[in-house]
């Protein structure tokens, strides 16, 4: 079963990568997405790493209770857990429920609505249009969605800790700034763009394949983020693995 | 002109079409009737490549389609033209979006001449104005005739339509039969229609072919169809009261 599903995924994405019928027409369609998947995204990714970040440097705070360690290793603990792992992997899983869901949905219900066999008839390569400037959106927009979550958990760690008390912001700014390694922010890349490729090619795999009405679209939505999250959990842990 | 040889096709253990042979001719329509799950959507679905038999050849002026891949299919695809059961109009794009989508596509037209084609496809089915309403403030017939409109936009040498008259009043059915058959006349295209309205078979029909348990059944024009000994194309011809007060009366 898994092995057939695979297959049929492997197949959606050769014909994906298929040589597009009118560039201009795609690029329209990219500008698009990256608007409906970046631009849109910006507000709830925004919220949630703002408090992220300020808890995350309250529990830190609350965990090291030594005289020994410096304050500065708060800010630290904050900044590599952000870039590493908590900025790509939590908008990751919250993108893979708003984008994935919005994609799945939308190529299903053109799929029960007979607009993708309309599409085919008329010899345009309905996964290319379809899915493609998706594709390409999420390649680029998500990565561009983590530096903006690693900055503003960086920047509510600052904000959380020193409204609280936690930690004095000059040592949570030393903290941060302090053996700081751009390799990290690679990984945290590295991450984002599997993750952006995963979002929308599981998404509208799930959505191009469904069969029967509204019942049948919601579920395959339904699934189609649920393996997602499982597919980047899985991911994340390799990618980890292999880069780190 | 396109020819069907010896379809097969099947969902699992049901076995929908068992061998069908026909030819249609261009400049006519060509109308597939039966009862449901006959197997005429499925016929149809084979025909312009969205279903693959698993037996059988469909040629288009003598080119075997079912053995052409993705790419040799295009030239043949920008000659079809289908109206689909419920329009399958592209519902993010206006009326007049949906008509020039296939000549953006395709043609290196300039902006002003596509908006000219699409005003033409608009006038020549009546819904001149209409440019920028979203599929969702049409109605059914409306929709129809959009549906039609994004159909000719290319000029099609095939036409196909499924279920042209399904959830539409009486009148309006008539005036979309009146359109195919003068688009059918204009552009001298072989028009297949799926159906199962009796105006229509007895309006339109050039050729009728009438499918049973997958399988052809009887072929032949409109004018032969009432008065053929077959007892089950009687019982689906005759099946309304109308009908058979007409076959009484006649």
């Amino acid at each position: 079963m898994f092995f057939t599903y695979f297959g049929r995924y492997l197949l959606l994405l050769k014909a994906v990568f298929r040589r597009p019928e009118k560039w201009k027409i795609y690029w329209k369609e990219i500008i698009h997405e990256m608007n409906e998947i970046g631009v849109g995204s910006l507000g709830l990714v925004a919220i949630i790493s703002t408090f992220v970040g300020a808890v995350m440097t309250m529990q830190i705070a609350f965990q090291l209770v030594s005289d020994l360690i410096p304050n500065s290793v708060i800010g630290q603990i904050n900044r590599d857990s952000s870039i590493l792992e908590l900025s790509p992997t939590i908008t990751a899983l919250v993108l893979a429920g708003k984008v994935g869901s919005s994609i799945s949905s939308q190529i299903g219900s053109m799929r029960v609505t007979e607009q993708i066999d309309a599409l085919e008839i008329m010899g345009i390569n309905a996964p290319g249009y379809l899915i493609l400037p998706k594709i390409l959106a999420g390649i680029t927009m998500i990565p561009a969605l983590v530096i903006i979550s690693i900055f503003l958990a960086l920047t509510g760690g600052l904000l959380g800790g020193s409204l609280s008390g936690a930690v004095t912001p000059e040592d949570y700014i030393n903290g941060i700034t302090d053996g700081f390694r751009g390799y990290t922010v690679a990984v945290a890349l590295v991450k984002a763009f599997v993750f952006g490729f995963i979002i929308t090619t599981v998404s509208a795999f799930k959505g191009f394949y469904v069969r029967g009405g509204a019942l049948e679209v919601g579920q395959a939505s339904t699934r189609g983020v649920v393996i997602s999250c499982i597919t980047i959990l899985v991911a994340d842990y390799i990618v980890t693995a292999l880069m780190l | 002109m396109i020819e069907i040889q010896n379809i097969h096709k099947s969902f699992g253990d049901n076995h929908v079409l068992r061998g069908i042979d026909a030819k249609f001719e261009a400049g006519k329509i060509s109308l597939i009737i039966g009862g449901s799950g006959s197997g005429k959507s499925t016929l149809l679905k084979c025909m312009v490549g969205l279903h693959a038999p698993e037996q059988g050849k469909v040629l288009y002026q003598g080119e075997d389609f079912t053995r052409m891949d993705f790419e040799t299919r295009i030239p043949i695809r920008k000659e079809i033209g289908m109206l689909f059961q419920n329009s399958a109009l592209f519902d993010s794009m206006t009326v007049e979006q949906n008509i020039i989508f296939p000549l953006e596509m395709f043609t290196e037209m300039s902006r002003s001449e596509k908006i000219d084609r699409a005003n033409f496809c608009l006038e020549r089915v009546n819904l001149v104005g209409n440019n920028k309403l979203y599929p969702a403030e049409l109605s059914g017939g409306m929709k129809k005739r959009v549906g039609i409109a994004r159909a000719i936009s290319m000029s099609p040498k095939y036409l196909f339509v499924d279920e042209p008259n399904s959830g539409l009043d009486p009148e309006t059915a008539i005036v979309i039969d009146e359109l195919i058959a003068e688009l059918t006349e204009e552009y001298q295209c072989t028009t297949v229609v799926v159906t199962h309205d009796m105006n229509s078979v007895m309006g339109i029909g050039n050729y009728i072919l009438f499918l049973h348990q997958g399988q052809k059944w009887w072929e032949g024009s409109n004018k032969e169809i009432t008065h053929s000994d077959l007892e089950e194309l009687n019982n689906f011809v005759f099946a309304s009261p109308f009908m058979k007060v007409a076959k009484e009366r006649f």
